[in-house]
């Protein structure tokens, strides 16, 4: 390459770097707050409290009650998904069916923004007054001869936590999922009608296959959130049932046994990693929803 | 990462209702019947635990009906401490939160429109990296100095604010001419500091209003790292307090999430009148 070449190259490089650097902030605020504590607990699962490397932490992670525990939480995460996902993607276009200026959607709309933020102690608390052991849905369950505790559910362990935990999971789904319907042209359901497609039919072949990737991308968003919750959890069951954030949780609080201590970085790892592998489909399912809602 | 969550996780409220969308509902009864059954189910579902709660709320530990549970809460013994933190790091995360997210944002629909989609992937990871992770990690790594105070809580709280904000942020550019709005200030002699400030940002109201409440709640309502880390914020406060006197907890647990959304449903009715407006104006 001549000197000139280079030179060329030199200048195109600095100008596309000088076109990145005013995302420097931001990208070092992402390194070091989200980043560095990422990378540390990854790398944490692999160190001895004493300094070193052992496998020891993952080993104990990955046994006993901390299997369990993941166990447990993997299969909240998946109930508090496809429940919510299936149920939002009703709600969402119930709504979205309505006049675009009417209250209704108005409400829904910051409803969903707010419940889906909110912090799970609130929600917590809602569900104790209404289905904890005196609340009052339970009382009025109750009188109609239908207590629910009778019937295998308990606020306070899993059954609870999933019936909760959909609180703050429909919203989520209505909010991800609404671009979504809204990307489904009013064009497209004519066009299918006027070549003489029923309703049903309509969905089975456009609407559907369309929503498709989005829907599973939202899934995907609705299992992460409920793989990482903890507030609701502990708030409910003060940290007495078994599932990953509530353990990683005790080992901040001291629980420790000397020689463990990094066994809750070990459990973060493991979870780290599930994320991983769901936002990698996740990216994949992007960019095929986007091919038709742009 | 375009289509899902990208434009309104935050902020739906923001999108402009121009867009003519009748997609169902006209066709036949039988839309409406199953509409109807999905939103009283969620009606349902939705309303009773919050109806359950004021009830709750409004019964003294005598079993007597009353609203000093609500009244008091400003003299319980720990609310006011907790509550003024909680207002000192809402505002320190809401500051972060838009003196970082502003910028980046208006660039990267300006500039580098191709990177949009990524920034939709980077700012979504808070909502599934766990809190617990992130707070073990970050006790590890911080510096000593910064672990003594409160305010480590907040460089973290902007970064779980970022899902939100940043998509009420991108909802609010998408709606405006962002190009042409600069290129005219441009022309006109503004610099890139004062296009933002002058001409930008007063484009960007409804956007960053929205932005501002769901970090505010964000950060009344986030309990995982708070008791994490030991401070008492509001919701640490609502589950110790539980132990005195449970009708106070709910009591303030309602009031937050009423009030929160009460401010949305305005800031979306402004949103809202003003792009009436806009419509209309544009009819005319």
């Amino acid at each position: 390459m001549s000197v000139a070449g280079r030179g060329a190259v030199a200048l195109r490089v600095r100008r596309r770097l000088g076109v990145l650097l005013p995302l420097a902030p931001f990208a070092a605020y992402a390194v070091l707050f989200l980043g560095l504590p990422t990378l540390a607990v990854a790398l944490g699962a692999f160190q001895k409290h004493s300094g070193g490397w052992t496998l020891n932490n993952v080993r104990l992670a990955s046994r006993g009650v901390y299997r369990k525990g993941f166990m447990t939480s993997l299969e909240l995460a998946t109930i508090t998904a496809v429940v919510p996902a299936v149920l939002g993607v009703f709600l969402a276009y119930a709504v979205h069916t309505a006049r675009p200026t009417s209250a209704l959607k108005r409400v829904v709309s910051t409803a969903s923004g707010v419940f889906a933020n909110f912090g799970g102690v609130p929600l917590a608390f809602l569900f104790i007054a209404s289905l904890g052991n005196t609340g009052l849905a339970t009382k009025w369950l109750n009188s109609v001869g239908l207590n629910p505790y009778k019937h295998g559910f308990n606020l306070y362990a899993f059954s609870g936590i999933v019936l909760v935990y959909m609180y703050f999971q429909i919203p989520l789904m209505v909010l991800v999922i609404t671009p979504a319907l809204e990307g489904l042209r009013p064009a497209w359901r004519e066009a299918a009608h006027n070549l003489g497609a029923s309703s049903w039919s309509y969905w089975r072949h456009v609407g559907v296959p369309v929503l498709l990737p989005s829907f599973l991308g939202a899934l995907l968003l609705l299992f992460g959130s409920g793989l990482s919750a903890y507030a609701t959890a502990e708030a409910l069951t003060n940290g007495s049932v078994a599932i990953t954030s509530i353990q990683i949780g005790s080992f901040l609080n001291g629980n420790v046994i000397s020689g463990q201590e990094n066994v809750g970085k070990a459990l973060g790892f493991g979870m780290i990693v599930v994320i991983f592998f769901v936002m990698l489909v996740y990216a994949t399912l992007q960019r095929r929803a986007s091919r038709w809602l742009q | 990462m375009a289509a899902v969550a990208s434009r309104d996780l935050g902020a739906p409220l923001l999108e402009a209702p121009a867009a003519p969308s009748a997609p169902g509902g006209r066709r036949g009864r039988t839309p409406r019947v199953w509409r109807f059954v999905v939103l009283l189910l969620a009606g349902l579902y939705f309303l009773v635990p919050l109806y359950a709660a004021l009830r709750f709320a409004l019964k003294t530990s005598q079993g007597r009906t009353s609203i000093t549970a609500f009244t008091s809460i400003p003299h319980q013994q720990g609310f006011m401490p907790a509550f003024t933190l909680s207002l000192r790091l809402a505002l320190v995360t809401t500051v972060i939160t838009l003196l970082l997210m502003v910028p980046t944002a208006v660039y990267v629909h300006l500039r580098l429109p191709g990177l949009r989609r990524l920034f939709d992937g980077i700012t979504i990871l808070p909502i599934v990296i766990p809190p617990v992770v992130l707070i073990v990690g970050v006790l590890q790594v911080a510096p000593r100095r910064l672990k003594g105070t409160p305010y480590l809580l907040a460089l973290e709280y902007a970064v779980l604010a970022m899902p939100f904000a940043y998509r009420s942020l991108d909802a609010g550019l998408r709606a405006i001419d962002l190009k042409t709005l600069f290129e005219a200030s441009r022309s006109l002699g503004g610099g890139w500091f004062k296009t933002i400030l002058r001409v930008v940002l007063p484009n960007l109201r409804a956007a960053l209003l929205a932005a501002t409440v769901l970090t505010v709640a964000l950060v009344l309502g986030e309990y995982t790292m708070a008791n994490l880390d030991q401070y008492a914020t509001v919701p640490v406060w609502i589950v110790s307090f539980d132990q005195d006197n449970s009708h106070v907890s709910v009591a303030v647990s309602l009031l937050a999430l009423v009030v929160t959304w009460v401010f949305l449903l305005a800031i979306s009715s402004l949103g809202w009148r003003r792009s009436r407006r806009a419509v209309r104006a544009g009819l005319a």
